[in-house]
């Protein structure tokens, strides 16, 4: 079975647990500024939005880097940025449709969401389950029961 | 390790920033945060100073675990002599600027002097820079956040900001962060603004790391939050009503103090409570509350976002406040509300909007409000001194018009503006302002809470619930039962929780966990992140070491023993209804017990041989 990430912005209360353990995963340290996920604040609307890649499987990024650094695992379906063949010129992230591959200048490569290899640690550190890791088929199912619960039966 | 073990010191006055290591030797002795940075304090400055002069410091300053993955991480506080007490003052804040102070690289930031003309500190990482800030001086909290972050061009820059009224001098002005954040309580913001110091703006991308065992960090922070989630109270009922949990509950046990502490039961309770804020309104079908919110690194999520029914008079003409912002909280909704006698909820949501956007300490706020509303019943207040304002209890027009008023430091709110203490004073009755050492009371009536009685009279920086947090066991059972109308064990119970919250305080963690840890999962996560041994004893003891320390340097500033009490009111005007009818708080039962349980001599005054067991400077 594929999994996915699967974000739900009303869950999130903007307590960050994720980017710091995604910079603790990939950057050994707590260190939101060098998170692959962002979470958005928007206050005045009152709503916090995790963002982070989808994993496209015609991935924008992975088919404009003209070196070929950006690969598919076929393990758990990331596009995986190969930072020896990388030569950051930041086509990718030009291609990326979501703002979701972004260079770091202190390596001189690209970064992005690799599901931690299969064991996304942002889903993992999330205290509301605002971010889950499940069944890339089945990410509509938890929208589908509450609308389904709405549904008014009781006159059929 | 966990700290950065570095320090930036400020001086206003000659515009200078310098780096400069933290003495880990009182790293040793007194943790972080509240502890260090009162060792630092009571070191540089002289008690006697004047608190809004030059010679006054203000240290803003992080705990060990601040910017850790641990839950509530997160927090930060501000320290320095009060304005409105004369005694230390430490406020704690969460939101994202203590982490973000981590990241870039720094444990604290001494402030020193007074800037010629205003400006803010702009910290991006190790670089540290004086900047004019001319054009944001007279601007709110909300306007001068907005402003330096379009000119950074960088929403992730975090801020720490004083209003207008800090500028215009109102004694219980706090330093606000992350736009609802707030180091509240004591003024720590009329200290800031003294300085012309307007704002501080931090972006930390260095992270944090120097975590002394990583693996066993990771382990006990796992079963941190594992005991977080599961508890009722930090699990269910403060992400859900927030600390509004308990207007309906202080209420119905008689100890939630109403109308200037008259009573210790409101009529209107239920209307302002954290049920009440789940509840659609007529209007616009929407609750007040929209979401809640967490501060860094949080798994509880307490924070309030709130909207205000855009039909309310308060702002049916002002689109700029038809958003969400930082909602009520239970001491402010009580301040606001039940002490003022106002049972409308969008006006107590409007009044804390407006505390945020200008940095008032809505406690000391409501709770002034509430004793001009008393002397304008007896009439020592007139319709002359307001501009013709009715201030009666139970007026929402009277509390906005006076949020609005002490906001902007504009005519009678210039009065309100000095605290209920000098408030009442001037106008001729001292034994209407309810508060200790000078600081107004929080939302536990002593008559209904007898341990609050003595935690109050006894708190390091006047009347507070943060300092030795009883109704926790009075009310909630935490870490057990004890009647809240009886005296019997509270000295020791008091002593107990103010050690414990001292150290809490200190090492970068809410108090807000307590509901659900003790010191013995709160230690191992110091053990892990910080060189050497962490035992929960060892905690105990940093924290009765910060108490005493903190009463030490009050009494150097010629705050006497004789102020550990409590207004006549509350020793003898019996309550009139609920539980506690016909009861006074005994603090004269406890006091004794107390100063004896803490090593002092019978006059409140620490002995020879405490200080030395505790090795307290000077
Ligand atoms: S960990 Fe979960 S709740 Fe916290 S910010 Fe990330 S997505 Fe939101
Ligand atoms: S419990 Fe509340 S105040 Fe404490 S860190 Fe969490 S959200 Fe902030």
């Amino acid at each position: 079975m594929q999994k996915s990430l699967h974000i739900d912005p009303g869950k999130c209360t903007g307590c960050l647990q994720c980017e710091s353990a995604c910079s603790l995963e990939n950057e050994g340290l707590f260190n939101p500024a060098k998170s692959r996920i962002k979470v958005f604040t928007f206050h005045e609307e009152g709503r916090f939005v995790p963002y982070t890649c989808t994993q496209c499987d015609e991935a924008w990024c992975m088919q404009a880097c003209p070196v070929d650094a950006i690969t598919l695992n076929p393990e758990n379906g990331s596009k995986d940025v190969n930072a020896d063949v990388c030569v950051g010129c930041k086509v990718c992230t030009i291609a990326c449709p979501f703002g979701t591959i972004n260079y770091n200048a202190s390596t001189g490569k690209v970064v992005k969401c690799d599901l931690c290899g299969g064991d996304p640690q942002c889903a993992e550190s999330c205290p509301t389950g605002a971010i889950t890791y499940i069944d890339s088929d089945a990410t509509g199912l938890d929208k589908m029961r509450a609308w389904a619960s709405k549904t008014d039966n009781a006159g059929a | 390790m966990a700290w950065t073990r570095k320090l930036l010191r400020v001086n206003l006055t000659n515009g200078t920033v310098a780096e400069e290591g933290l003495n880990m030797g009182w790293a040793n002795d007194y943790l972080g945060q509240r502890g260090l940075a009162t060792r630092y304090l009571v070191d540089e400055i002289d008690p006697q100073c004047d608190p809004l002069g030059p010679d006054n410091k203000l240290i803003m300053a992080t705990g060990p675990l601040t910017g850790t993955n641990a839950s509530t991480a997160g927090r930060y506080s501000v320290i320095c002599k009060s304005p409105l007490t004369g005694a230390v003052a430490c406020s704690n804040s969460g939101g994202f600027i203590g982490a973000e102070m981590k990241m870039a690289g720094w444990d604290m930031v001494i402030f020193e002097g007074k800037a010629a003309s205003p400006v803010y500190l702009h910290i991006v990482d190790g670089v540290a820079k004086l900047e004019p800030a001319d054009d944001l001086w007279g601007k709110s909290v909300w306007e001068a956040d907005k402003a330096l972050h379009a000119k950074f061009q960088d929403p992730q820059t975090r801020i720490a900001l004083v209003g207008r009224s800090a500028e215009q001098g109102c004694l219980y002005a706090a330093v606000v962060n992350d736009l609802h954040r707030a180091a509240g309580r004591s003024g720590v913001g009329t200290v800031m603004a003294s300085k012309n110091l307007k704002a501080v703006a931090i972006r930390g991308t260095q992270g944090v790391g120097n975590i002394e065992d990583p693996k066993k960090f990771m382990e006990t922070v796992k079963a941190g939050k594992a005991v977080l989630a599961e508890n009722a109270v930090t699990g269910q009922g403060l992400p859900t009503y927030g600390t509004q949990v308990l207007m309906n509950v202080i209420n119905e046990v008689g100890a939630l103090p109403t109308r200037n502490m008259r009573e210790v039961q409101f009529e209107g309770a239920s209307k302002v409570s954290g049920e009440a804020m789940h509840e659609p309104r007529k209007s616009d079908g929407k609750k007040n509350l929209t979401t809640n919110g967490a501060c860094f690194s949080c798994t509880i999520a307490c924070g309030r976002i709130s909207t205000i029914d855009r039909t309310h008079f308060s702002v049916k003409d002002k689109p700029e406040y038809w958003i969400n912002s930082g909602g009520l909280e239970y001491e402010a909704a009580w301040a606001l509300g039940p002490d003022t006698g106002v049972d409308d909820m969008d006006a107590l949501t409007y009044a804390n909007f407006l505390c945020n956007e200008d940095g008032m300490d809505p406690i000391s706020f409501g709770s002034t409000v509430a004793a001009a509303m008393e002397l304008y019943e007896i009439g020592a207040i007139t319709d002359s001194h307001t501009g013709g304002m009715e201030l009666k209890f139970g007026s929402a027009e009277a509390l906005c018009w006076a949020a609005e008023k002490v906001a902007k430091g504009e005519g009678f709110g210039k009065d309100l503006g000095l605290g209920s203490k000098k408030l009442c004073e001037k106008y001729g009755h001292p034994e209407l302002s309810m508060t200790v050492k000078g600081q107004e009371f929080p939302a536990y009536d002593p008559r209904g809470m007898q341990g609050m009685g003595l935690a109050y009279a006894t708190s390091n920086r006047g009347a507070c619930h943060l300092r030795g947090y009883t109704a926790a066991s009075e009310i909630l059972g935490i870490p057990e039962k004890t009647d809240p109308l009886h005296t019997e064990g509270k000295p020791g119970l008091v002593k107990a929780f103010q050690d414990a919250t001292a150290a809490v305080d200190s090492s970068g963690l809410c108090v807000f966990t307590t509901f659900a840890w003790t010191l013995d999962d709160i230690a191992p996560q110091v053990d892990a992140a910080c060189e050497g041994d962490w035992s929960p004893d060892r905690m105990l003891e940093v924290g009765e070491r910060i108490w005493n320390m903190e009463r030490d340097f009050n009494m150097k500033a010629g705050i006497a023993a004789s102020e550990d009490t409590l207004p006549k009111r509350l020793l003898s005007e019996s309550a009139n209804s609920g539980p506690a009818k016909d009861r006074v708080c005994d603090l004269d039962k406890m006091l004794p017990e107390y100063y004896a349980a803490r090593g002092w001599s019978s006059d409140g005054s620490i002995t020879s041989e405490t200080r030395q067991k505790f090795n307290l400077p000077g």
